[in-house]
């Protein structure tokens, strides 16, 4: 079969490689029909996560058709299109057992710290991806989802993550009636989240990034207000001055590991890999909220320790909440706003690139060239 | 003003924002949130063991000392191999996740498994090309001037092409300075 290939930081390219086997009971091989690339196989990309092997193939956000399923399998059958959680859960263990799919005890033995994840190095699991023609699925019972037939090839890859993970940041960012919501990062998993703060009650939404393509979509998409933060000598007070000085009553960090905006951090936390990623938009999170308020991180961080301000954040008396989201729990309710028209998840869609071009369409996204926002991965198209 | 007990005025009513923003309020009440409360019992996952089978280890396989055992079920991806499999075991066997030496080991393994497998790959019939890896040939076709201008990560952009080129440039000089070294050796 063809899969991306990586091949060191910034190198990547597409190999033969045997497709995959069954390799416990429940396992599943899906053939895969739409990938995605997500904001945080950047850092893979970027060689920021530890254990990130040479050989191995990215891709937590894919939909396909069921190729072949292990004997215990009881749910799905050959044949099946499939979309598939970027979690992989096995149901039953202490966390499982209370909604905690996203930090399954039973699928990583590389870490106890976060669970299990296609292609997302060996730090959560070593499981290759489905940015190829075909990917393993463990625990084939448990986490895919044969897509609705109403439900559009794009509209379910996003929901894969991108799409979830918003909707779970706006959630636990608490949001009560006429909260004013700021949200860091005008990416998928921003859009999304802004988007979902709507649907909570809030009273303002603010997006703030530097890119003018993602603002404009944040203000079509989103229904948000922007602020694009290179145009104010500091974020902080602009925020401060935007809320009658209140500040945000929730803040979400949409951003993650590789934030811009403060050389220093930018370049121990990016460059060096000191940290575990360049907490800037967390950091500001924390000094743009209001005391007493809450700041839900969505965006990605690796596990190295980072320079964040935990000092203000104690004497606000914030609300610090944080997860990687269960994709699963959130998905019947999801379907019930795609299906009301209150979300449409492909809308920000920019970019659909032919597997055998997953270098150029790796490169495009990171560097954000042609104002790509989100690109899908499509097998076979070349 | 936060001077006073009062929250600032918003620009808009609930009932304009409902009338404005398809689906506003329609998650208002916490109880239609999927995710609340954030641990419940009870939830049909589709599973049908209490432990699942164990997958079968058909070479060792590196696992976190904060684990009691092998989980159930792990990736089969990569295994280890060569100097930076040596140092990525000697991480997962001497410092548990609670210590930066395990994180900042792997990581100096990730920089030894890439000039590992770029040497590797120049003993095979398809050496690593950095031009066509990087993805660098879409630059021409995507408008590279007019996407990079007034943004303010393009500074530390710079810098991306040393991380990349850096190694390959440090490589070349310790190879030339070896054979230098050896044919000197080998002269006298």
């Amino acid at each position: 079969m063809r899969a991306m290939v990586y091949r060191g930081p910034y190198k990547i390219r597409v190999e033969e490689k045997d497709i995959p086997r069954i390799e416990h009971p429940n396992d599943a091989i899906v053939r895969v029909t739409t990938a995605a690339i997500c904001g945080s196989d950047l850092h893979l990309y970027h060689g920021l996560m530890p254990d990130t092997r040479v050989g191995s193939t990215f891709g937590h956000e894919f939909v396909g058709v069921v190729h072949d399923v292990g004997p215990s399998v009881r749910n799905l059958a050959v044949g099946d299109r499939v979309m598939v959680p970027f979690n992989i859960y096995c149901g039953t263990c202490f966390f499982c057992a209370r909604g905690l799919y996203s930090n399954c005890h039973n699928v990583n033995p590389n870490a106890t710290a976060v669970g299990g994840i296609y292609g997302y190095s060996h730090t959560t699991g070593g499981y290759d991806g489905g940015q190829a023609e075909y990917v393993r699925v463990p625990f084939a019972d448990v986490g895919p989802t044969i897509v609705p037939d109403w439900m559009d090839e794009e509209d379910a890859v996003l929901c894969t993550d991108a799409l979830a993970t918003g909707y779970f940041g706006a959630q636990l960012a608490d949001i009560v009636e006429g909260d004013v919501v700021v949200v860091f990062g005008a990416g998928p998993v921003g859009l999304f989240a802004a988007r979902s703060a709507w649907l909570m009650g809030a009273g303002r939404v603010i997006v703030v990034d530097h890119l003018d393509d993602r603002l404009e979509m944040a203000r079509t998409f989103a229904y948000a207000e922007t602020v694009n933060f290179t145009q104010h000598k500091d974020i902080v007070v602009e925020m401060k001055r935007t809320t009658g000085w209140l500040g945000a009553d929730r803040v979400i960090d949409a951003v993650g590991a590789e934030a811009d905006g403060n050389l220093l951090q930018h370049v121990t936390g990016v460059q060096l890999k000191l940290q575990g990623g360049s907490p800037i938009a967390l950091n500001w999170a924390i000094d743009s909220v209001r005391k007493g308020g809450t700041v839900s991180v969505m965006g990605a961080y690796g596990p190295l320790f980072n320079a964040v301000k935990f000092g203000d954040a104690l004497n606000k008396g914030l609300t610090l909440r944080m997860n990687q989201a269960p994709v699963k729990r959130q998905w019947p309710r999801l379907f019930e706003h795609m299906r009301s028209g209150y979300l449409k998840p492909n809308d920000i869609v920019t970019h659909r690139i032919p597997l055998e071009h997953i270098a150029e369409g790796y490169h495009i996204f990171s560097a954000k060239l042609d104002g790509c926002i989100k690109p899908l991965v499509v097998p076979g198209a070349a | 003003m936060p001077y006073t007990a009062d929250k600032p005025p918003l620009p808009e009513t609930s009932e304009q924002l409902r009338a404005r923003i398809p689906g506003w309020g329609a998650d208002l009440d916490p109880a239609d949130r999927p995710s609340y409360p954030r641990e419940v019992r009870g939830l049909e996952t589709g599973a049908h063991w209490d432990l699942p089978e164990q997958q079968q280890e058909h070479q060792p396989r590196e696992r976190s000392m904060e684990h009691a055992r092998l989980t159930p079920v792990f990736g089969t991806s990569v295994p280890l191999k060569g100097l930076s499999g040596a140092v990525r075991r000697f991480a997962y066997q001497r410092f548990s996740e609670g210590r930066a030496a395990h994180w900042l080991l792997l990581i100096a393994a990730d920089r030894v498994d890439a000039v590992e497998s770029h040497l590797a790959s120049f003993a095979t019939l398809r050496p690593d090309n950095p031009v066509t890896e990087t993805g660098v040939l879409a630059e021409p076709s995507h408008h590279p001037l007019r996407s990079r201008a007034g943004r303010v990560d393009v500074r530390h952009q710079v810098l991306d092409p040393i991380v990349v080129v850096g190694p390959w440039v440090l490589g070349g000089v310790v190879i030339y300075r070896g054979v230098r070294a050896a044919v000197r050796r080998a002269r006298s």
